[in-house]
């Protein structure tokens, strides 16, 4: 599936325009960063601003919030299951701390929690470690070089790439616990690319102002996620994992508390019921929701299960109504569709450019300022370049990297994805990618504190479930933070909530129902629609229609 | 905005079947699919609902390894299955999971030699160098080089030759001699990443920075300071150049540690 004639046609104007930009780079010229007036200005072409894209909400704690259809449709769905059916009163497991999501804030939770004496479960969708951490690529952001770096130039980059609408304290439990868990990974014996004196190799990411991205190769987030996996298999006695069982329902006992939550085996199609003394919701994006049908980066199972089952327990959302794309998803070859381009080629010194080979953005803008100039480009300029199915998409022109920093470098730092083109018939180190941007991350999520607590007491969330910390649009390298720091406080806070503050009460799904009668009387037309999604369809219609009986024998519709 | 609705190529699979059709094999079962899908798409578009075999569907969380082989060669195949194309007359199983031996430990506590190695995966002598692991590797790892770095207490060759792994367990649904090889390759990253690579001490040395109350100041000031200063702050920050050395150091100080060597 190497480059289409026509393809190759069009990256020798690339080409054409190559060696000049490249002693550009050399010589640190860079195209002009926008002003934050041009940022906003250009912002009208993001997703986030169309208006058909959006609803309100009308019910619960964020009645008359606008955010995307898909999401709303959720939140506008009743329970999967009957309340009134589940057997409370007779438990399956009963545990300290139940960790719902086997990612990396999941795992980071069960940790620190362990650490802190409690016997941990952790119940997750897929198998332990198969999440958006596996997937993030090109780093992690952290200050450790105090000689030209601080927590508060990383502070001042995260406010101004949220739009300075972040809330302030997460960001400051942010960048100054970011070294500490630098230090921790470390130890942990994650291999971080690093010098021989042991230094780590840090780069920029867009919207940075000190290089401060570590990274592992380019497969960053899985080489997080193995190891603390990894860790936590080490303690078989006090981590247990239940794999293949998603939470469906919180929860809540007679006194307001947050007390487990209800599990679907997705193999045996049972309801399990967990009673925790604290509850970590860590289930991470909801990418799989195709949000105005963009194709998506993130894993099958980030379907925004958490945010539908904490709102429904009284949980509020923040910021919700901003979704990341991120600008460089590969739209060719078409099996490639919507994979992860790491924001680090642009980093290592590859230009953006447009059908005629002409740059038109600086390449680190924040994300959302990219996506939106990729979208001009492609829209209303005209200069996308056309691919095979139709669509439109900008060149990444990766073969700069080589030129600047030597041959062999792309190899050498971009295993993964050289191996993955190479499959394709495309070496990156001499033909530019074909990129467009792709629905990447949830910006918003569940409101919490610095210390990872809800509105629901004995509920703690942490990592991509959440919200506040990234404002409007996060920086790269922030989520594999957001994940290790809020997974390491969430699993700190459920540990001592679960020893000190945790009261018994009786087991109730009140709030499920009340949930369902609300919904009821607002009249909006449910259509038989149920929450949590769980997993995605990507079943061919045709034979979904002769499935005449899915609803009455085990399958998940 | 015709690029946003072109997307919906990518969800819908319904507009694909005008596409050449090939014939697959789905556990000997005989399907017809777009010959453009990958075995994970033609396994859904057959109409599966995949709950194990699939997950990130981005070559790197390992949950799809597959298998296959065509009617006229005795050569087994291997893939992962959002990764690999579908051909013609495909024969496909998936090996969602396989069972495999993890030792557990305490990795601080560990040497990185050859006899950390042999004590907790002893299984690793009886390894009988015949490569099956290597030819079933999605990943294109030589599987049995590290194998035998590990055997041979090369800790750090056996980590670095490992570190694409994604650790989807064909190597071991496959080797005669019931190693769990990828269980041995986390092991030899993490002792490498432990015991073998120097600490970063910067990073420490940041954290007791941190400790100590160092940017304190700094970042209440940043709290506390109305919007416009804060703009102002922002827009006029000293970005580090990106071709600058490693030992670049910024004009302003103020915020940072001078003299941290």
């Amino acid at each position: 599936m190497s480059y289409t004639p026509k393809l190759k046609k069009l990256i020798k104007i690339v080409e054409k325009t190559r060696p000049a930009r490249v002693e550009k780079k050399k010589r640190g010229e860079e195209f002009p960063e926008m002003s934050l007036e041009e940022r906003e200005d250009i912002l009208k072409y993001h997703p986030d601003f169309k208006e058909e894209g959006r609803s309100e909400i009308k019910v619960g704690p964020n009645k008359g919030y606008k955010i995307s259809n898909e999401i709303v449709n959720l939140l506008h769905a009743k329970s999967r299951v009957d309340p009134d059916q589940i057997d409370l009163a007779n438990p399956d497991y009963e545990t300290d701390v139940l960790i719902i999501g086997g990612g990396g804030a999941g795992t980071a939770a069960a940790l620190t929690a362990r650490e802190k004496g409690v016997k941990v479960l952790i119940a997750t969708k897929l198998r332990h470690g198969d999440a958006n951490t596996m997937m993030a690529e090109g780093g992690i952001q952290a200050s450790t070089k105090s000689e030209k770096d601080s927590p508060y130039y990383h502070y001042l980059d995260v406010i101004g790439g949220g739009h300075f609408k972040n809330d302030p304290e997460l960001v400051e439990t942010l960048v100054t616990e970011a070294p500490k868990v630098m230090t921790w990974l470390d130890k942990l014996g994650a291999m971080f690319s690093k010098f021989d004196d042991g230094r780590f190799m840090t780069l920029h990411g867009g919207g940075t102002s000190r290089r401060r991205m570590h990274y592992a190769g380019d497969i960053t987030g899985a080489e997080i996620m193995r190891t603390i996996r990894d860790e936590a298999k080490n303690h078989p006695n006090d981590i247990k994992v239940l794999e293949f069982s998603p939470a469906v329902e919180l929860i809540l006992n007679d006194k307001g508390e947050c007390s487990g939550a209800v599990l679907y085996n997705l193999e045996t199609k049972e309801y399990i019921v967990v009673k925790a003394k604290a509850t970590v919701m860590a289930t991470g994006g909801s990418g799989r929701l195709h949000i105005q049908e963009f194709m998506t980066t993130n894993h099958y199972g980030a379907t925004g299960d958490g945010l539908i089952i904490a709102y429904r327990a009284g949980v509020p959302l923040k910021f919700l109504h901003t979704v990341q794309y991120h600008p460089t998803g590969a739209v060719f070859p078409e099996q490639a569709e919507g994979l992860l381009i790491t924001e680090k080629f642009r980093g290592a010194g590859a230009n953006v450019v447009n059908i005629d080979g002409e740059q038109f953005v600086y390449e680190r803008e924040p994300r959302d300022v990219e996506a939106s100039a990729f979208i001009r480009e492609c829209t209303v300029r005209g200069k996308g370049v056309p691919t095979p199915t139709g669509k439109f998409g900008i060149w990444l022109d990766s073969p700069m990297i080589d030129l600047i920093k030597g041959e062999g470098y792309v190899h050498k730092e971009f295993p993964g994805k050289w191996i993955l083109f190479h499959r394709y018939g495309i070496d990156i180190t001499k033909e530019p990618m074909l990129v467009f941007p792709t629905l990447h991350y949830q910006n918003g999520g569940l409101e919490i504190n610095k210390k990872g607590e809800t509105a629901v007491p004995g509920l703690i969330a942490g990592g991509e479930v959440s919200g506040g910390v990234h404002g409007e649009n996060r920086l790269m390298g922030n989520s594999l933070l957001d994940v290790t720091v809020f997974g390491r406080i969430s699993g700190i806070t459920a540990a001592e909530y679960a020893k000190k503050k945790a009261k018994s009460g009786k087991l109730t799904l009140e709030h499920v129902k009340k949930y369902n009668k609300a919904l009821e009387k607002t009249g909006i037309k449910l259509n038989g629609r149920v929450a949590p999604m769980v997993l995605p369809d990507y079943s061919n219609p045709e034979v979904r229609e002769k499935q005449l009986t899915t609803k009455y024998i085990g399958t998940l519709r | 905005m015709s690029n946003t609705t072109s997307t919906k190529q990518s969800v819908k699979q319904k507009e694909k079947v005008t596409d050449k059709k090939v014939p697959i094999f789905i556990m000997g079962k005989k399907y017809e699919v777009p010959a453009s899908l990958t075995i994970q798409k033609a396994l859904e578009y057959a109409g599966y609902q995949l709950i194990r075999g699939c997950g990130c569907r981005g070559g790197i969380c390992g949950a799809c390894g597959t298998v296959y082989r065509f009617p006229d060669s005795y050569r087994i195949e291997v893939g992962l299955a959002c990764q690999t194309v579908v051909e013609p007359n495909m024969y496909i199983t998936q090996i969602p999971f396989f069972p495999a031996n993890k030792a557990t430990y305490d990795i601080e506590k560990l040497e990185p030699t050859g006899s950390t190695m042999a004590a907790l995966y002893p299984e690793i002598f009886k390894c009988v160098g015949c490569g099956t692991c290597t030819r079933s590797c999605p990943m294109d790892i030589d599987v049995m080089d590290y194998m035998s770095k590990a055997i041979r207490g090369d800790i750090a060759g056996a980590a670095k030759l490992s570190f694409d792994c994604v650790m989807c367990g064909l190597c071991s649904a496959r080797c005669p001699a019931e190693e769990a090889q990828y269980n041995v390759g986390i092991l030899a990253r993490r002792l490498y990443g432990r015991h073998i690579a120097p600490r970063a001490k910067h990073a420490q040395k940041a954290v007791e920075y941190i400790n100590k109350g160092k940017f304190d100041k700094g970042l209440k000031e940043l709290k506390k300071m109305d919007m416009e200063s804060l703009k102002k702050v922002y827009n006029e920050r000293e970005s580090e150049p990106q071709m600058a050395e490693e030992d670049w150091i910024p004009k302003s100080k103020k915020y940072i540690i001078e003299n941290n060597k």
